[in-house]
C-alpha cells in the first residue's frame, strides 16, 4: 500500500500535467472531446491523490519508521486520533492533505458543472489541475513525504505534544478547507476572464464556492484562536502573529466579496472590484501558504525554514503576473452598468463596507510584511508589534461593526428620510440604551463603550429585521409566530443567514471588548495556602492550593497543581494546571516539558490557571487571569458557522417551482436583472 | 456633487484616517530586528543603542539555560557565530524554549552587556521538523538499524 501511495503520487503529477494541458486546448481550439479528456483527467488525478493520501496513512498507522516523515513526526505510543491527525502535522505531509483537499475540490467542481458553464468549463479544470500540479510538483520533487531514511529507527520522535490537542487536530483541516476552497472561485475568474464572459453568470457559479470558503476558514481561525488560548498558555487568542495574519487575509478579502458580490447582482456594478476581490483572495491564500511555509517572517508557528517555500514564491509570482495581464487586457469588458445613486442608499453602505474590509486587510498585510519590506528600502530589519495592529484595526473594526447594523437598514439606491427614521429609531435607541447603561454601571475605557453601543444598534438591527419579516408573513399568511419565524429564514436563507451571521459578528467584538478588562496576578503557593484577589466583575475569588503531585498518564509524566477555587465563599469547582514530560515507547523523554492551562470556564468569565514551575516538593509558581468574556468568543465562532451553513443550505427548488417562482433559472435571472438596473423583490 | 464623487472623497477620508494611524503607530511600536552581530556593530558605532528597545534574533547557546527554580525567570546566552549575549527573562518562557532553539528576545540591552528581555518568543527548530537523526547516537534505537530499509510494506 505504501508502494502504491507512492507511486500513485507520479501518476497523480502526470495526470494532474494532461489534464491541465488538454483542458486548455480543449478550450481554445474548441475541441469537446479533449475538454471531456481534460475533465476525466481531473477526476484521476483526484483517484491517484487519494491513493497516495491512504499510502501514507497506511504507513503511519502501520508505524514504518523507514519513512522519514513517519518517524519525524510518530512514535509507537501515539494516540490514534493523532495518528491520523499525523497526515497534516509535517511540512511534507500537510502539503500532501491539501493537494488531497484541492484535487476533492477539482473532481466536485468538474462534476457539478458538467452540464452547467460550458463555455467556461475547460479554463476552470485547466486553472484547477494546473494548481493541483503545481503542488503536485513541490510534493515529488520538493518535500516527498515519502522520503525514507537508510536506517530505521525502533521508534519515532513523536508529535509535538502542543499539536496533541484535539483543538490542533481539527484546525487545519478547516484552514485548509477554506484556503484551497479560494482556488475555485478563482479558476472561475480566471476563465471569465480569459473568455471575456464577464456577465454575472460566473459569479452565481462562485457565490457557493466563496461560501464555502468562508465557512472553513471562519471556522479554522476560530479554532486556531481556541488553541492558542488553551495550549500556549500566554493568557490570549490572538497575539497578530504573521500565521495568524495569514489567515486573516483571504477571510477579509472574501468576506468583502461576499458583500460586493450583491452589489453586481442587483445592479450591475463593481465588475472590477469583484474579479479583484476574487483573485486577492486565492492569492492571499498562497501567500499565506507562502510565509507560514518559508520562514521568510519570524513566526512561532511557522515551519522550518525550507525550499518549499521558494516554490511558493515562484507559484504567487507567476499568478500574480498572469491575472494582472488578464485584468489588464479586460478592462473594457467590465465596465459598470450603474452609477452610484445617492451616498444614503445601501450601494453605499456595502460599498464602506469593502472599503474598510479592505482597509483592514492591507494593514494587516502591511505590518506583517513590514519586516521584510524595511529591510528591502532601509536595509534593516524593523518590526511592528500589536500595538500597531491594535491602533490601525480598532477603529476600523468598529466602523465595520456600525456598518453591520446600518447595511441591512437603508434601500437599495437612494434612501428616503422616511425610511432612515422607520428603520433607524428603535436600534439606535437600543445601542445608545446599551452604552448609557454600562456607563451608569461605572464601565468608562473609551472603545469598549463604543463596542457596547455599536453592539446594541446591531443587534437592534438584526432583532427588528426578524421581527418586521415575520410580521409580514404573520399578515399575509395567517401563520403563527414560530412557523412565520422558520419560513421567513427558510425562504429566504441568504438574506437571514446573513444576519445570523451578523449576530455571530456581534458576539465576537462584544467578547473582544471584554479584554480591556483582563486581570493577571502571579502568585506563589505551598500546598495548603491561600490566595485571594477580586474578579473585573467584582467578585471575591479565593483559591487555594491543593499542592503538587506527580504521576504517569498515557504518552507522558505529568506534575499537577490542583486549586480549590470559591467564589464570593462558595465552592466554584478544581482547577488543575499541569506541566507534561512526554516520553515515548523507550521511557526517553521527547521534546520540552509542556503546560497544560487549567481553565474554569463561565459565560462571565475564565479563570486561567498556567503552572509556571514548581520549586522543592510542594511550592507552585502560578499565574492566575480573570479574562472577561472569552466563551463568548467561541460562541461566536459557532453562531457564525449556523448562519454560514443556513446561507449555504441549498434552497429546495422543487418547492420554487410548484409555488411557480423558478421561471427563469437564477443565473439568467440575475444577469436580465444586473442588464436593466432595476431592483428585484428581496423575497427570492 | 456626484454620489460617486461624494464615495470616493470620503472613501479617502477613511483610508487617510487609517493611513494616518498606521504611519503614527509604526512610529510608536516600530522596533529593530537585529543579529547580535548587528546589534554588537550599532552599540559600538552608537552607545544610545543600550537602553533602548529592540529585537534580537539568535539562536541559545547550548548548555547555558539556567532556570530559575520558580519557572518565572530564566536566564542564558544567545549567539549568531560572529557575537553572543548574556539575555535575562524574567516570565515564563514558552514550552518551546530549549537549549539550540531559535529565539525571538525584544527587550533591552544593558550597558553592562546584558539582555534584559521582556518576551521571549522560541522558535523550535524541531518543532515541525523533527528529524529523527538524533536517535542514531542515543542506545536502544538502532536495533533494527542493521537491516537495509525495505521498499514498500
Amino acid at each position: 500500500m505504501i508502494l502504491v501511495g507512492e507511486l500513485a503520487l507520479w501518476v497523480a503529477f502526470l495526470m494532474a500535467a494532461w489534464s491541465a494541458t488538454v483542458s486548455f486546448a480543449g478550450g481554445a481550439l474548441r475541441r469537446s472531446d479533449l475538454v471531456a479528456s481534460g475533465e476525466r483527467g481531473a477526476y484521476a488525478t483526484f483517484a491517484f491523490v487519494v491513493l497516495a493520501a491512504l499510502g501514507l496513512w497506511t504507513a503511519i498507522f502501520t508505524h514504518d519508521f523507514s519513512l522519514k516523515y513517519v518517524a519525524s513526526f510518530t512514535s509507537a505510543n501515539l494516540p490514534k486520533p493523532y495518528l491520523l491527525a499525523a497526515l497534516w502535522a509535517g511540512q511534507a505531509g500537510s502539503l500532501l492533505f491539501w493537494c488531497l483537499i484541492l484535487a476533492g475540490f477539482m473532481a466536485i467542481a468538474v462534476f457539478t458543472n458538467r452540464s452547467a458553464n460550458r463555455e467556461l468549463m475547460p479554463y476552470v479544470t485547466g486553472t484547477l489541475a494546473a494548481t493541483t500540479l503545481f503542488f503536485l510538483a513541490t510534493l515529488c520533487l520538493g518535500a516527498n513525504p515519502y522520503e525514507r531514511l537508510d536506517w530505521i529507527p525502533a521508534d519515532g520522535r513523536g508529535m509535538n505534544p502542543q499539536l496533541q490537542n484535539p483543538g490542533m487536530a481539527i484546525h487545519p483541516p478547516n484552514l485548509y478547507l477554506g484556503y484551497v476552497a479560494t482556488t475555485v472561485p478563482f479558476a472561475f475568474a480566471i476563465a471569465a476572464l480569459i473568455t471575456r464572459k464577464l456577465d454575472a453568470g460566473w459569479l452565481a457559479a462562485v457565490r457557493r464556492w466563496s461560501l464555502v470558503s468562508w465557512f472553513f476558514l471562519t471556522i479554522g481561525i476560530v479554532l486556531g484562536m481556541w488553541w492558542a488560548y488553551v495550549e500556549l498558555g500566554w493568557g490570549g487568542y490572538w497575539a497578530w502573529d504573521p500565521v495568524e495574519n495569514a489567515s486573516l487575509l483571504p477571510w477579509l478579502t472574501g468576506t468583502a466579496f461576499l458583500h460586493s458580490i450583491m452589489i453586481q447582482e442587483k445592479r450591475g456594478m463593481l465588475r472590477k472590484w469583484n474579479v479583484t476581490l476574487v483573485v486577492s483572495t486565492f492569492l492571499l491564500s498562497i501567500l499565506g501558504t507562502f510565509i507560514t511555509r518559508s520562514g521568510i517572517i519570524e513566526s512561532v508557528h511557522s515551519f522550518a525554514q525550507s525550499p518549499v517555500g521558494n516554490w511558493f514564491l515562484g507559484f504567487l509570482v507567476l499568478a500574480f503576473a498572469v491575472t494582472a495581464y488578464l485584468v489588464a487586457t479586460r478592462l473594457k469588458d467590465m465596465e459598470s452598468k450603474a452609477e452610484l445613486e445617492s451616498m444614503v442608499s445601501r450601494e453605499a453602505a456595502f460599498l464602506y463596507n469593502n472599503l474598510v474590509l479592505v482597509g483592514i486587510a492591507f494593514s494587516v498585510l502591511w505590518g506583517t510584511l513590514f519586516p521584510i519590506l524595511s529591510e528591502a528600502v532601509r536595509g534593516e530589519k524593523i518590526t511592528v508589534g500589536p500595538p500597531f495592529f491594535n491602533t490601525v484595526n480598532i477603529p476600523l473594526g468598529l466602523f465595520l461593526l456600525l456598518l453591520t447594523g446600518v447595511g441591512p437598514l437603508i434601500a437599495w439606491r437612494r434612501a428616503s428620510v422616511s425610511n432612515l427614521r422607520r428603520q433607524f429609531t428603535a436600534p439606535v435607541a437600543l445601542g445608545l440604551f446599551s452604552g448609557a447603561a454600562l456607563f451608569a454601571l461605572g464601565m468608562r475605557d473609551f472603545y469598549a463603550l463604543v463596542a457596547y453601543t455599536l453592539a446594541g444598534f446591531v443587534v437592534g438591527t438584526i432583532l427588528q429585521e426578524f421581527y418586521k419579516g415575520a410580521g409580514a408573513r404573520m399578515r399575509l399568511h395567517g401563520e403563527n409566530a414560530a412557523i412565520a419565524l422558520v419560513r421567513l429564514v427558510g425562504r429566504n436563507r441568504r438574506r437571514y443567514g446573513g444576519y445570523v451571521v451578523h449576530f455571530g459578528i456581534v458576539v465576537i467584538f462584544a467578547a473582544f471588548a471584554g479584554l480591556a478588562f483582563k486581570k493577571e496576578h502571579d502568585v506563589t503557593l505551598r500546598a495548603g495556602e491561600a490566595f485571594e484577589a477580586t474578579d473585573p466583575w467584582g467578585h471575591r475569588w479565593r483559591f487555594v492550593s491543593q499542592g503538587v503531585s506527580r504521576y504517569d498518564q498515557l504518552n507522558r509524566q505529568v506534575t499537577a497543581v490542583g486549586l480549590e477555587s470559591f467564589r464570593d465563599g462558595k465552592t466554584a469547582g478544581m482547577i488543575k494546571s499541569e506541566k507534561r514530560q512526554h516520553v515515548d515507547t523507550q521511557g526517553n523523554p521527547t521534546f520540552e516539558p509542556s503546560t497544560e492551562v487549567g481553565i474554569l470556564e463561565s459565560a462571565k468569565q475564565d479563570v486561567y490557571v498556567v503552572l509556571a514551575g514548581v520549586t522543592g516538593e510542594d511550592t507552585a509558581e502560578l499565574r492566575v487571569t480573570f479574562n472577561p468574556l472569552v466563551w463568548w468568543v467561541w460562541y461566536g465562532g459557532m453562531i457564525m458557522a449556523v448562519g454560514g451553513l443556513i446561507v449555504m443550505w441549498p434552497q429546495a427548488e422543487r418547492r420554487r417551482a410548484q409555488s411557480g417562482y423558478v421561471a427563469v433559472l437564477e443565473p439568467q435571472g440575475e444577469l436580465a436583472v444586473a442588464g436593466r438596473g432595476a431592483v428585484p423583490a428581496e423575497v427570492r | 456633487m456626484k454620489a460617486r464623487t461624494k464615495f470616493l472623497v470620503s472613501g479617502l477620508l477613511i483610508l487617510g484616517a487609517a493611513g494616518y494611524l498606521m504611519a503614527s503607530s509604526i512610529g510608536q511600536t516600530a522596533t529593530y530586528y537585529l543579529t547580535p552581530q548587528e546589534l554588537a556593530a550599532k552599540v559600538t558605532a552608537d552607545p544610545s543603542f543600550y537602553e533602548t528597545g529592540l529585537k534580537v534574533g539568535a539562536r541559545v547557546v547550548p548548555g547555558s539555560i539556567v532556570r530559575d527554580p520558580g519557572g518565572k525567570q530564566v536566564s542564558f546566552r544567545v549567539t549568531d557565530g560572529a557575537s553572543t549575549y548574556p539575555v535575562v527573562y524574567r516570565g515564563i518562557a514558552p514550552d518551546t524554549f530549549t537549549d539550540g532553539v531559535d529565539v525571538v528576545v525584544e527587550g533591552r540591552l544593558g550597558r553592562d552587556g546584558t539582555f534584559r528581555a521582556t518576551t521571549l518568543l522560541a522558535k523550535c527548530a524541531s518543532r515541525y521538523e523533527n528529524a529523527p537523526e538524533k536517535y542514531r547516537e542515543t542506545p536502544g534505537y538502532q536495533q533494527r538499524a542493521a537491516a537495509p530499509a525495505p521498499r514498500g510494506a
